[in-house]
């Protein structure tokens, strides 16, 4: 199996990720495009531990779910007060840092 | 070989096509589920790479915790159970070149530095090999992780909390 076949797959789902933040605007399909992207790293990683036999590509995708994981409560508690504040969890009226 | 790719061009199509759903369904609750084929996907290909304590854990974590846990602020703000027509912003054109951009930049990119390096799998590396790596030399990350997940934890708690 070439490398390249994961590292394209990979490529092509962060980018999926990328139009997923650029164009939700309800918060909670934010963060399941970031959900997407942290995972297309992690084909990355586990394809280049793997090319290279070197473990340390595994370790580091298991760090990278505990530290998505971790994202995603915090991410989840935020969009939860925005919506007690504001009753919607729409991001575009969620400009109050805006100048 | 030829078997192994046949698998991952199967996988390969599958993750794609549910993931450029989960980007464009307008029906959030589907959305979560399509991003669980994809993870599952994901863990397929772990395996395929010889990762499978990775993808055990991908499964626990990713589908069994994450997944749920999207589905419960899903319920929590009380998003529509049905097609929502208002989950996207006016940035589709910009945003779907942005993303094709970013793609076609990655794609030369990747094709010029890794042309045709094969994967060759010459030592698996096991459960055994990942435990004794984690345990070892990368103890401290190992540390700081649990201590991030901790701290994590309580904000959480603490950003939620009605006061």
């Amino acid at each position: 199996m070439y490398l390249n076949q994961f590292l394209f797959l990979s490529a092509v789902l962060f980018c999926l990720g990328v139009y997923g933040v650029l164009v939700r605007k309800n918060g909670v399909l934010v963060l399941m495009s970031i959900e997407l992207m942290l995972n297309a790293v992690n084909i990355n990683l586990i394809a280049f531990g793997a090319f290279q036999d070197n473990v340390a590509g595994q370790v580091f995708a298991l760090f990278t779910i505990a530290v998505a994981a971790a994202e995603v409560g915090v991410g989840l508690a935020i969009v939860l007060v925005i919506f007690r504040n504001r009753a919607s969890i729409d991001l575009d009226e969620v400009d109050l840092m805006k100048g | 070989m030829l078997a192994q790719n046949i698998i991952f061009g199967i996988l390969a199509f599958v993750m794609i096509v549910a993931a450029f759903r989960l980007v464009t369904t307008k029906n959030v609750v589907r959305a979560a589920l399509f991003l669980a084929i994809v993870l599952a996907g994901a863990a397929g290909q772990f395996i395929l790479l010889a990762a499978e304590f990775v993808a055990v854990v991908q499964v626990l974590v990713y589908i069994g915790a994450i997944v749920v846990l999207l589905l419960f602020g899903v319920m929590l703000t009380r998003a529509p159970i049905g097609r929502d027509a208002d989950v996207d912003n006016d940035q589709r054109l910009v945003g779907g070149l942005v993303a094709l951009f970013l793609l076609g930049a990655l794609a030369a990119v990747l094709a010029d530095a890794w042309g045709d390096d094969k994967i060759s799998f010459g030592t698996v590396q096991g459960v055994g090999e990942v435990s004794d790596s984690i345990f070892g030399p990368y103890v401290i990350a190992f540390e700081v992780v649990s201590i991030l997940l901790l701290a994590a934890l309580v904000g959480a708690v603490a950003i939620a909390r009605r006061d």
